[in-house]
């Protein structure tokens, strides 16, 4: 390809002629993944108060070794290193963790605002340096699609939840129906994570967006245009599920301490 | 009437100023207006590319006070007039003069895509038969109107100039209605991760933002592409299975 | 002693839109080099403002199409002025040229069984127009573009010719300059096709960018060729009028072809009242039909709408002198009302007119799914243009070649809407295929020194010059001048005075002074573009002057009926030895008794 120079242009960190707050967007986006960051690992190493009689905290879930009722193996296994401290969202939080960081939209966004590659359209950057995603490590993005395999198991598991969420267990040891508040706490998230989830770019491309021609297959034609419907609302499914998913967590973690008494509505 | 004052970028690449002009504003004006009314009047030499003036062509791209955008698209209505108007040509590509850059290198990357290879003539009269459904996605991209402001905010080619390794967000557009034209059989795919240089994208959706066909650039065309290409080079499964599938 | 890049070419194309594309191209594939002129970038020439479609008749919707009646129907929207020949060649190779495109890589919209689909157009009988939504014009000078970038044309982006170089009475060469930095080119070539399109900067409101000052008729008059039919100027009826800023912006016909209607102030639907004898027997009685004919009825007769655009941008200009205009002096267009008819009419028509629905609501603030539009005619097409022969597109000058808008004949009194792309298809095709065989055929064209010194001395004078006009200000001047003296509807008094007009126009023009240097300065452009535009204006008001009636676009208030003699003869205009411009009128050939009778039984 033609060389181009463009002499005389010169960048400086911050630099454009923009006369709008072009900081303000990506300012929210740090401000709101790292209080993520940092709740969610704070929240994952405590290890406790993350079950609330039939509610289990979305970033525990799947338990698979634990203390609490919900686990599905068994608890703290023996195997597990005595320095480091025993957690059951240590076991599944990597996935979900591993799906929004690969993820498309999450992408271009922590890149401008962690790492202002760039700032903000048409503001210039602090480094002269630009790998893209072409070599290591970000070449690592490519595989988005494998923790999409692994996130839609956790749609299940946490679909589950919300139907153990739906039978409690009395005093005298009695299971009944009942809806409460963390039902539907429990309930929304999954019709949000779902959202956000269905609404993949991989999974655009998986179910339909690999080929040209999806004139004469019905089913499939069907499924890529519901993908598309969701990819479109993409960013916004990204961040509603996000905040409930924390949320979730806050919800239960309350509860469980004791700060907040969940409300029965059946 | 009110008036408004313009700081527009004036001379060539040796040699650059910003030069202050003011004209009166009249009702539906866009900047294109103001720039005809200024070199009508004050600056006869100001060069400025234009054709439809309705946003079809794609000729008058420029910054408007720091945004890429067409100027016979952009009303003064929307501009904050108490404040001069900074215009200034496009950055990602070199200065001629005043608002005009020279573009000549997009015209050089397209002619480096494969061309358009169709599939055998359905009917013996030459001719094919193709669903619309399956023409909605390419005819999105086939909106396009060359203006390069998606190569103009890209910041691969306007912050690190990776003109010789990257085609740009324009080209990506241009690729993904050829990959995915219902008729096509060609492959790009191979390209599109080398030559073309696809990973450098790193999806920050400038070029989404500033298109002026609201082509949604990097949902549609760029992140499907990505996608097609990891089937083929990044994707372990898919490799495994080609190689056994090759092997029978 | 300016200095010149000389480029050689067996064939040179001056004009890059659909007509010059498409000679380029076929000019290529015949084995020749070939050298292709922009004014602008490539592929922003005026092509891409074409919305509604490309007229074919492919029979895709009604099978009741073919090439006769597409004939019959470009005959009789002419008024029967075309050259025959072209009407018969361009209805019989449309749909192969249409289909040629897809090959290329084009996608029009489909049919439900994955045909091409084809709308309604004015005056066209059956549903004819290929289209993309309300962009087929982009679509398919992108496709020529890139189709054309990979046969090795060589290609010389914002490059404009000044004039013409002659070997004896051959044409050898064309001369001009680049806009970067002003230099000067020539261009040696045994062959030239002229497609530079019209001339709508002649005209205060147009639908034209500033490219079209009618350059490639002027350059071929002024070497010596025949200009033809001169008199008549397409306004399209609907152009935007306000805000000011988009005065004469085009709102497709492709609206009105979905069931758009026009309104008076009083809400009157005014083109039922006056439907010319012409095209009574097919055109609807009432309002249901017409709306029927728009959704696909194949019983139904169209509505008065879709009447030819001669016709009905005089109804516009009559409502507005009768008082009945709309705010801002037009009328109303309404496609809203459809919500009437059928649901979701709002997302109807903004997938159907995406583009008209982008222009109003971001220029005009209106949104078209609830609100009229206000609209005008605007200038809009040349039918006349260079004389050229039938089959070749061979002008009067050996080796000189037109196509597309800026030669004539196909068009008659007045062009259907959609005849142009597949005009400049047709055409475009045959300039190229003809011009490679001439310049195979007559090689050795040599140039004349003089004539390229005398070409650098007349671009650079107006820099000779330390005091004098702006360039810009004359172009105004003639722009007002002929809006209000060689408009729609017009008297041979104020012809005259028009004539007077462009002669001290002329005489400004000769005087104007330039600021800057050579480098993209548009005032230096526009100054050399004036002489063209002059040129043409003349001819366009002396042939005006000479038809002495009213017929198809060319409307005269003291003439007002057809006039059957007149309908005998062409006006030629040609330079005379002492280099004035000269008018005769040429008797129309007898049409070809099949084709003849083929105008018959469709009448």
């Amino acid at each position: 390809m033609a060389e181009i120079n463009l002499s005389g242009t010169k960048y400086r960190f911050g630099n454009t002629y923009r006369k709008d707050a072009w900081w303000a967007y990506p300012l929210f986006v740090f401000l709101a993944l790292s209080l993520f960051v940092v709740y969610v690992t704070w929240a994952a190493w405590q290890g406790k108060n993350y079950w609330y009689g039939p509610y289990l905290s979305p970033l525990y879930s799947p338990e698979l070794f634990g203390p609490s009722p919900h686990r599905w193996i068994g608890p703290q296994p023996t195997w597990w290193p005595s320095m480091i401290r025993f957690s059951p969202a240590l076991f599944v939080l990597w996935a979900p963790g591993l799906f929004r960081l690969t993820c498309y939209y999450y992408r271009g966004a922590y890149y401008k605002a962690f790492w202002a590659d760039p700032p903000s359209c048409t503001v210039s950057e602090p480094r002269k340096k630009y790998w893209g995603e072409n070599s290591f490590p970000l070449i690592i993005q490519n595989i988005h699609r494998y923790f999409l395999y692994v996130a839609l198991f956790f749609i299940l598991f946490l679909s589950y939840d919300v139907w153990k969420a739906l039978w409690f267990t009395d005093t005298s040891g009695n299971k009944s129906f009942g809806i409460g508040i963390g039902t539907l706490v429990l309930a929304v998230n999954v019709v949000l994570l779902s959202g956000y989830t269905f609404g993949c770019h991989s999974l655009r491309h998986l179910v339909g967006g690999f080929i040209d021609r999806l004139s004469g297959s019905p089913v499939r034609r069907r499924a890529y245009i519901c993908v598309s419907c969701l990819n479109r609302r993409h960013m916004l499914w990204a961040w509603m599920s996000l905040f409930w998913v924390m949320f979730s967590d806050v919800y239960i973690r309350l509860c469980a301490i004791g700060v907040w008494s969940d409300w029965r509505i059946l | 009437m009110a008036i408004a004052t313009f700081q527009i970028l004036r001379g060539d690449a040796s040699n650059t100023r910003v030069e202050s002009y003011s004209i009166e504003v009249s009702e539906g004006m866009v900047v294109l207006d103001a720039v005809h009314a200024i070199q009508a009047t004050q600056a006869n030499d100001l060069a400025v590319r234009w054709n439809c003036k309705a946003g079809k062509c794609g000729s008058c791209s420029a910054e408007i006070n720091g945004m890429p955008k067409l100027m016979c698209m952009t009303r003064l209505s929307d501009l904050p007039l108490d404040k001069p108007v900074l215009l200034q040509p496009m950055k990602a590509f070199p200065l001629i003069k005043d608002l005009v850059t020279d573009v000549s290198w997009n015209f050089a990357v397209k002619k480096k895509i494969k061309k358009f290879k169709p599939r055998k003539p359905d009917n013996p009269d030459g001719t094919w038969r193709m669903a619309q459904e399956d023409i909605d996605r390419v005819q999105e991209f086939r909106k396009c109107i060359e203006c390069f402001l998606c190569q103009d905010v890209c910041h691969v080619l306007r912050e690190h100039q990776l003109h010789d390794q990257f085609i740009g967000p324009r080209y990506l557009v241009y690729t993904a209605a050829l990959e995915m034209h219902p008729l096509d059989v060609e492959d790009r795919l191979e390209d599109l991760k080398k030559e073309d240089g696809i990973g450098y994208c790193n999806i920050t959706k400038c070029c989404t933002k500033v298109c002026p066909e609201d082509i949604t650039i990097t949902d549609n065309a760029i992140i499907p592409l990505k996608e097609r290409v990891v089937d083929r080079f990044y994707d372990p499964l898919k490799k495994l299975f080609r190689i056994f599938r090759f092997k029978k | 002693m300016p200095s010149y890049d000389t480029h050689n070419y067996d064939v040179l194309v001056i004009g890059a839109g659909g007509a010059g594309l498409r000679a380029a191209i076929e000019a290529s594939a015949a084995g020749v080099s070939v050298g292709l002129i922009c004014k602008s970038l490539l592929g922003k020439a005026h092509t891409v403002m074409a919305e509604g479609g490309i007229a074919a008749a492919l029979a895709n919707v009604d099978e009741r199409d073919n090439w006769k009646v597409h004939f019959a129907d470009t005959m009789r929207g002419g008024q029967y002025l075309n050259n025959w020949r072209m009407a018969e060649l361009h209805a019989k190779e449309a749909p192969d040229r249409v289909k040629e495109l897809e090959a290329w890589g084009a996608l029009f919209d489909r049919t439900k069984d994955g045909l091409i689909l084809q709308r309604n157009f004015g005056g066209h009988k059956y549903p004819r127009l290929a289209h993309v939504g309300d962009r087929t014009g982009l679509e398919m000078i992108r496709t020529l573009q890139d189709h054309g970038i990979h046969l090795g044309i060589e290609v010389h982006m914002e490059c404009t010719i000044t004039s013409l170089l002659m070997g004896g009475d051959r044409v050898t060469g064309a001369f001009g300059y680049e806009r970067e930095k002003g230099r000067f080119k020539i261009f040696k070539s045994n062959a030239i096709v002229l497609a530079t399109g019209g001339v709508g900067r002649a005209y205060k409101i147009t639908s034209n960018s500033w490219e079209y000052t009618g350059d490639g008729m002027s350059l071929a008059y002024h070497a010596g060729a025949e200009l033809i039919d001169m008199e008549f100027l397409q306004f399209h009826p609907t152009g935007m009028i306000w805000p000011p800023s988009v005065q004469g912006i085009l709102v497709t016909e492709g609206v009105r072809g979905e069931g758009g209607i026009l309104l008076n102030k009083n809400g009157e639907r005014f083109m039922f009242s006056d439907i010319p004898e012409l095209y009574r027997n097919q055109t609807a009685d009432n309002e249901e039909e017409g709306w029927r004919y728009t959704q696909g009825d194949r019983n139904a007769r169209r509505p008065p709408e879709l009447l030819t655009r001669d016709h009905v941008a005089r109804c516009i200009v009559r409502q507005i002198k009768e008082g009945k205009g709309s705010p801002h002096n037009g009328v109303f267009l309404d496609i809203s009302w459809i919500k009437n008819k059928i649901p979701h009419a709002a997302e109807h028509i903004k997938k159907k007119l995406p583009s008209m629905y982008h222009q109003f609501k971001k220029l005009a603030d209106i949104d078209i799914t609830v609100e009229p539009m206000e609209v005008g005619p605007t200038t809009h097409y040349m039918m006349g243009g260079i004389r050229v022969d039938a089959d070749t597109q061979m002008s009067t000058i050996p080796g000189l070649f037109a196509a597309g808008e800026c030669a004539a004949g196909l068009h008659g009194s007045n062009r259907l809407g959609g005849n142009s792309l597949s005009d400049l298809l047709v055409f475009g095709k045959r300039a190229g295929e003809y011009a490679a065989k001439f310049s195979k055929e007559n090689k050795g064209g040599h140039l004349n020194e003089e004539e390229i010194a005398n070409a650098a001395i007349n671009a650079l004078e107006p820099f000779e010059r330390n005091e004098g006009e702006s360039p810009f200000q004359i172009q105004y001047d003639l722009q007002e001048m002929m809006q209000e003296l060689v408009g729609i509807v017009r008297h041979e008094e104020e012809l005259w005075r028009a004539v007077e007009h462009l002669k001290m126009l002329h005489d400004r023009a000769a005087r104007v002074k330039i600021v800057g240097n050579r480098e993209y300065n548009p005032g230096w452009h526009t100054a050399l573009d004036l002489q063209h535009l002059l040129t043409v204006s003349e001819a366009i008001t002396i042939a005006a002057i000479e038809r002495k009636e009213s017929r198809g676009a060319h409307f005269r208030e003291d003439y007002p009926q057809k006039d059957e003699q007149s309908g005998k003869f062409n006006l030629v205009i040609k330079k005379n030895a002492d280099g004035e411009m000269k008018l005769r009128r040429e008797p129309i050939k007898e049409v070809r008794t099949d084709l003849q009778q083929i105008i018959e039984e469709m009448k």
